[in-house]
């Protein structure tokens, strides 16, 4: 009887554990030794193992330039969402039950649609016959329309976009372990309002940064529909480089060596980060 | 003239009344205690003082300026909060110069004043811990050196002993109130604990319904309660409704005596635990001893009459006389006995 409440969180948890071995540890076991055999133009991948792959990422300029793009890209769109989200979530925690209730589902609304049909969204609004285009013509700030479509900058918006409902609940959780007294003890020591948020609050509320920091680049490094649309075929990413490798060239052990490199950088720069901010601001992680 | 004049202060939250009236000098160096059940708003009208609650009518008026309008940061007042309100993400030497620091104090008077502040609580050498490394205590008491750093006016001190366990609340009362001498500081606290409140305040000032009950020194307060409120709040009280007529108090069958003076009509009939005595023959009243409880310094009677039930408390000096189940009779003078017109 007693052994068997013992064992009973593992038999609860072996679904779970099991979906994971099968969905997602095994595909990446097998992504991992896919990139480490050769390519053979017309019969696809070759017999011995080789780290021909890693060596022709490493040393094509045409790959850093993605990869520069990827990561550069990522991490403007994690200070943009940290820029927007954490003053967002700061406000919603400030409103009253009702207005946030509303304003809840008005942040939370983008996550409630498809990624695709978001993003065609967006290249209705950013095209060179969009809405943002006939507005500012219409309006007589520019002649001729602004490109939007097909830029770095169009990607970064629509990803913010995306990615920012992340950032505010993860914030909204740390705000509401903050107790509020210690801003009206700022204030009461004669601290603003400005001195408050950035002295006492946003300190406080750095774990829940960090963790939404950490969800917001792993997933806009991985983002694979918006690059895709909105920067289309000559503004590429890792993922979308990824994809022609695959079903393009049909080169699987190159665009699985991609995969790797891209998982390792993300797990990388996500660890390091932890680490880091986790050391400086050690007080407030307990 | 008083430094600290709260004039009239009340606050309204849509149909409910927080505080219908409150009006309070406040002498410069006075520690004052704002007293009263949860709910009497207490809290209210120290936050309005503070500046966290804007006042629906009334003044506030600090040294013979009107403060009413005057932003919270730009008040100046030193305020320890329920919670201490420390910041986590600061050492204690961090957060007791932040005040300063907002002051634009530079950087060594800053560092001397922190040291004498800290020296002051007796908190010098754990200048460079964290609050979350501190004890209730010690944490208390960063928020008091806090407080105090920037020079304040006036002290607001918001139920400071909540969260410190009953042994170490004894302890940091008598050193809040050596602290409180020496610095010379006017205070206003609110509290819940009417002996903390009696062991702290040069004055009390209990706080019921959103209003003022009584206020007065401790001793006077507790000797004289005002009514039926005040006397069942602060300490223990036998209270009893009754007429007064021809020199004495008819309550049911039995005639109370009182002190001549007193005057007629429907009144409240107050006397205290420790004036009450056994007595054999010269009995105002006989009951059953219901209960007899040993609380260390004295004894407590529950004593079942025809008034209901009687608590009376007898000094310990060794195992008493009158057992649980005795026949006893229960007697007290007149000038102990405090009859007040009963208030509707």
């Amino acid at each position: 009887m007693d052994t068997d409440r013992n064992r009973l969180p593992y038999w609860l948890s072996s679904p779970a554990a099991l979906a994971m071995l099968a969905f997602v540890a095994l595909p990446l076991v097998l992504t991992l030794g896919l990139s480490l055999y050769p390519f053979v133009p017309g019969t696809g991948v070759g017999e011995s193992l080789t780290s021909a792959n890693y060596a022709d990422i490493a040393r094509d300029d045409y790959f850093h330039v993605i990869f520069a793009r990827t990561f550069g890209m990522a991490l403007l769109v994690t200070a943009l969402c940290c820029l927007v989200g954490v003053p967002e979530a700061y406000v919603l925690s400030r409103l009253s039950a009702r207005w946030r209730a509303v304003s809840m589902v008005v942040v939370l609304g983008p996550l409630l649609i498809s990624v695709v049909v978001r993003t065609l969204g967006w290249a209705l609004l950013l095209g060179n016959e969009g809405v943002v285009n006939k507005a500012l013509m219409a309006a007589g700030l520019v002649r001729e329309p602004v490109r939007m479509m097909f830029t770095f900058s169009g990607v970064v918006v629509a990803l913010v976009h995306v990615l920012v409902p992340f950032m505010v609940l993860a914030v909204w959780a740390s705000l509401q372990k903050l107790d509020a007294a210690t801003e009206q003890a700022a204030a009461s020591l004669g601290a603003g309002l400005p001195t408050v948020l950035a002295r006492i609050v946003f300190p406080q509320v750095i774990p829940g940064v960090l963790s939404g920091g950490l969800i917001v680049f792993a997933l806009a490094a991985s983002a694979f529909a918006t690059p895709a649309i909105i920067g289309g075929r000559r503004l590429k990413v890792v993922p979308t480089t990824i994809y022609d490798e695959f079903l393009g060239n049909l080169n699987w052990p190159l665009g699985a060596a991609l995969a790797t490199a891209l998982l390792v950088i993300v797990l990388a720069v996500s660890l390091g980060a932890n680490r880091l901010v986790e050391r400086r601001w050690k007080q407030v992680f307990q | 003239m008083a430094f600290l004049e709260l004039d009239g202060l009340v606050k309204r939250y849509g149909e409910f009344t927080a505080v219908a009236e409150c009006s309070l000098s406040v002498a410069k160096g006075e520690f004052v205690c704002l007293l009263g059940p949860s709910g009497c708003g207490k809290t209210t009208t120290l936050q309005m003082v503070a500046g966290f609650i804007m006042p629906s009518r009334g003044r506030i008026v600090l040294d013979g300026r009107d403060i009413t309008a005057v932003k919270p940061n730009q008040r100046g007042l030193g305020i320890v909060f329920q919670s201490y309100a420390l910041f986590p993400h600061m050492t204690v030497a961090e957060n007791v110069a932040f005040g300063l620091e907002m002051r634009r104090v530079p950087a060594d008077e800053r560092r001397r004043r922190v040291a004498e502040t800290l020296e002051l609580v007796h908190l010098a050498p754990f200048a460079a811990r964290y609050p979350s490394e501190l004890s209730g205590g010690q944490r208390q008491r960063v928020a008091l050196a806090r407080a105090l750093v920037i020079r304040p006016p006036v002290l607001l001190l918001d139920e400071p002993m909540g969260a410190l366990d009953a042994k170490l609340r004894e302890d940091m009362q008598i050193e809040l109130r050596a602290l409180q001498h020496r610095v010379g500081i006017t205070t206003i606290m609110v509290t819940h604990d009417q002996a903390e409140a009696m062991t702290l305040a040069d004055r009390v000032v209990l706080m019921n319904q959103g209003r003022i009950e009584q206020m007065g020194r401790p001793f006077e307060m507790y000797e004289q309660p005002n009514g039926r409120f005040s006397s069942t709040f602060l300490g223990k009280a036998n209270v009893f409704e009754g007429r007064c007529e021809a020199g004495a108090v008819r309550v049911g069958d039995l005639r109370l005596p009182c002190e001549a003076g007193t005057p007629g009509g429907t009144v409240d009939y107050i006397v205290r635990p420790e004036k009450l005595q056994f007595s054999g023959d010269a009995a105002l009243v006989r009951g059953r001893v219901e209960a007899r409880v040993f609380l260390g310094n004295h004894w407590l009677f529950q004593v079942a009459t025809p008034l209901g039930t009687l608590q009376l408390t007898e000094t310990n000096s060794g195992l008493p006389a009158v057992a649980e189940g005795d026949d006893v009779g229960l007697t007290w003078r007149a000038e102990h006995a405090r009859v007040m017109p009963r208030k509707t």
